[in-house]
């Protein structure tokens, strides 16, 4: 299968008054056609400012990204707008990225208005089926943001993103605002769009509940590297890298019993302004040693998956 | 053990509105017994976050509350604000879900917290700096004599968290309540102040009414659980049985819909329809138009709870029987529209 996404050695520096802060560092993936393949990590490890750069929301620093054969980041112009038309996003809060002032018709309608110059009843007809993919009736269409519960506004930016038929969604965070039982709603409906569509989905979250619910493949950032990658069963199961091992051990369990087995990971992140030698994990890692601190370890394959660690767990 | 420290007995919050009255909370019963960590849950809007502010008599104006809070003994309702303040930070303290934005970043860690100590205790400046000093040692906040002159933008996320818990802990209440205290943070985070909870329960007795929506929380940290819907609580037991055998078809409905790790690509179980407009609870059982099992009698009388066993009430006149969970992926209602 051929990568629709290709990403080299993507490298993104914040210049603040402090210093700078290397918020993404050599990060590669792929995302192939009709995969899901999620970014996890926390909060400040990078992941959404890999997004953010994909979409040329912010501009990268290095590395270069391949997107359906071309260089996404040397395109200009014409072309330029037309691949963008295969990339979309939906973001995390539908409370924030929906404007209030706009009708549902004219937030659906607004792409297919600007890239196709798509009018009148045709557009009206077009947002219609688009509210109907996403489960949205068409008395929906004259109203505004706020008479919408937190699951219908996501299904509105959802409507929004697939409005020009993209080939790739971004989801950054797509269900973490909502409530639990909206929460399932929105990724059935996003399992089921990618199945009826074909898409590809880039899924960014911090929950890995959710994206064992939704994705193929997993990629672990810790500090602005990935620290492991492979599948979502591999990963889970059977993680190398001590970083993917602490994150799973500090979810909480809903079955009483299991409790014993919440093992939350001692010490803070380090300061991205002063970032410690080697392994940016080995200041919290139990199986840190001499060499950890010396050099950054290259991600490398173990079996069928890589990880980042000079110390891999397991076999 | 059996000594009820926090009580709340038919509670009710409305706040009146030009051309109606939101009902947040409907005749709600909670007990709290002596150095035990109770969940409260429920989806947004249940009306969780305003019984907990109830609890310190901080409900915002026009609210209108009426019913019974008592904590240690001391009725919090109707009582003015100079009546709350030994209640306030002494009997009872509370820790929020934004730590940032629940400390003033005008000041030190070390002020805000002998600020309080102060408004407590006649104690001079040399001996609150040293209860500051213990409560943030006793949170296991690294290098506390540094942390003292600190302002809130220079620590993390994490850090914050264990200062409010020290400050909220400083003046020893008897009840610690917490208004989703791990729902900002990430993970790693989240289970490092689950298990400080935890160790901080054990070791003072203290007794916590721990609000959150996510389950896996409950699961881990709490002794009993009450689930909350629509302003009313319908279902109350021990952790145990509330997850493992939920009797409510709506915390059964909640626990299917939860994607639970190492279950796979499952398909995902929700919940038919809408949390009601509180301006507008529906008839009887608040739950009914939700409901896979409501009948004609759902729709006509609210259900009173009724025990099934040693501590385990449910408010439902269909209730499960106990038994096996809903399995994920069978009780899909059609989406909502």
């Amino acid at each position: 299968m051929s990568a629709l996404l290709e990403v080299r050695d993507l490298d993104k520096r914040y210049r603040t008054r402090h210093g700078v802060i290397h918020a993404v560092q050599g990060v590669s993936f792929d995302v192939r056609e009709k995969e899901t393949v999620a970014l996890v990590g926390e909060s400040g490890c990078g992941k959404s400012t890999v997004a953010l750069s994909l979409l040329h929301l912010i501009e990268h620093d290095g590395g270069r990204v391949r997107f359906e054969g071309a260089e996404f980041d040397q395109l200009k112009g014409r072309r330029e707008q037309e691949l963008r038309r295969d990339l979309s996003i939906v973001f995390q809060n539908p409370y924030s990225s929906l404007n209030p002032r706009m009708r549902i018709k004219d937030i659906v309608g607004e792409p297919m208005r600007t890239a196709y110059g798509t009018r009148g009843r045709e557009l009206v007809e077009r947002v219609r089926e688009q509210l109907e993919a996403v489960g949205l009736g068409p008395e929906h269409l004259r109203r505004f943001p706020h008479e919408f519960s937190g699951g219908q506004r996501q299904r509105i930016a959802i409507a929004r993103a697939l409005a020009l038929e993209p080939k790739l969604l971004i989801l950054d965070e797509p269900t973490a605002a909502l409530d639990v039982s909206v929460q399932a709603q929105v990724l059935n409906l996003l399992r089921e769009l990618q199945r009826r569509l074909g898409l590809s989905y880039l899924l960014i979250s911090h929950n890995l509940a959710t994206v064992e619910s939704i994705a193929d493949r997993v990629l672990v950032m810790y500090f602005g590297r990935i620290v492991e990658s492979g599948t979502v069963s591999e990963v889970f199961n059977d993680p190398r890298h001590p970083y993917t091992r602490a994150l799973l051990d500090s979810v909480p369990s809903i079955d009483p019993s299991q409790r014993h087995r919440l093992k939350p990971l001692e010490g803070d992140l380090p300061s991205p302004l002063r970032p410690p030698p080697g392994c940016a994990f080995a200041p919290r890692c139990a199986r840190a040693a001499h060499d950890c601190t010396a050099r950054p370890p290259p991600l490398g394959s173990i079996g069928s998956r890589e990880a980042a660690c000079y110390h891999p767990l397991g076999g | 053990m059996s000594e009820e420290v926090l009580a709340i007995r038919d509670l009710r919050i409305e706040f009146p509105e030009l051309f109606r009255t939101v009902e947040a909370v409907r005749g709600a019963d909670l007990s709290v017994r002596r150095g035990e960590i109770m969940g409260l849950v429920g989806e947004s809007g249940c009306g969780k976050s305003m019984t907990a502010m109830a609890c310190l008599g901080l409900v915002p104006p026009p609210g209108r509350v009426s019913g019974h809070v008592s904590v240690d003994g001391f009725e919090v309702v109707g009582r003015p604000d100079r009546e709350l303040l030994p209640v306030r930070g002494g009997l009872a303290a509370m820790i929020f879900q934004n730590p940032g934005k629940a400390l003033n970043p005008f000041f030190t860690i070390g002020r805000q917290l002998t600020d309080v100590i102060r408004l407590h205790h006649r104690h001079g400046e040399r001996e609150s700096r040293e209860v500051a000093l213990e409560a943030l040692r006793s949170v296991h906040l690294p290098d506390p004599e540094i942390a003292l002159g600190r302002y809130p933008h220079q620590l993390s996320g994490g850090q914050l968290q264990r200062a409010m818990i020290a400050m909220a802990l400083a003046c020893e209440p008897k009840v610690l309540i917490a208004d989703e205290p791990t729902t900002a943070l990430d993970v790693t985070i989240q289970a490092q102040v689950i298990v400080l909870l935890r160790e901080l329960a054990d070791a003072r007795g203290l007794t916590i009414l721990f609000i959150t929506h996510d389950l896996g929380v409950v699961g881990s940290l709490c002794d009993r659980v009450s689930v909350m819907y629509a302003g009313r609580v319908v279902e109350v037991g021990s952790v145990r049985d509330v997850l493992e055998s939920p009797a409510h078809p709506y915390t059964r409905k909640l626990l299917a819909t939860v994607p639970k790790l190492g279950d796979g690509h499952s398909e995902l179980a929700f919940i038919p329809g809408q949390v009601p407009d509180m301006a507008f609870p529906p008839s009887g059982c608040a739950f009914h138009p939700r409901c896979e099992r409501a009948s004609p009698v759902c729709t006509k009388s609210d259900p009173d709870g009724r025990d099934l066993g040693a501590m385990h009430r449910v408010a439902c006149h269909h209730a499960h029987g106990g038994g096996e969970t809903e399995a994920p992926g069978t009780a899909n209602g059609a989406p909502a529209r």
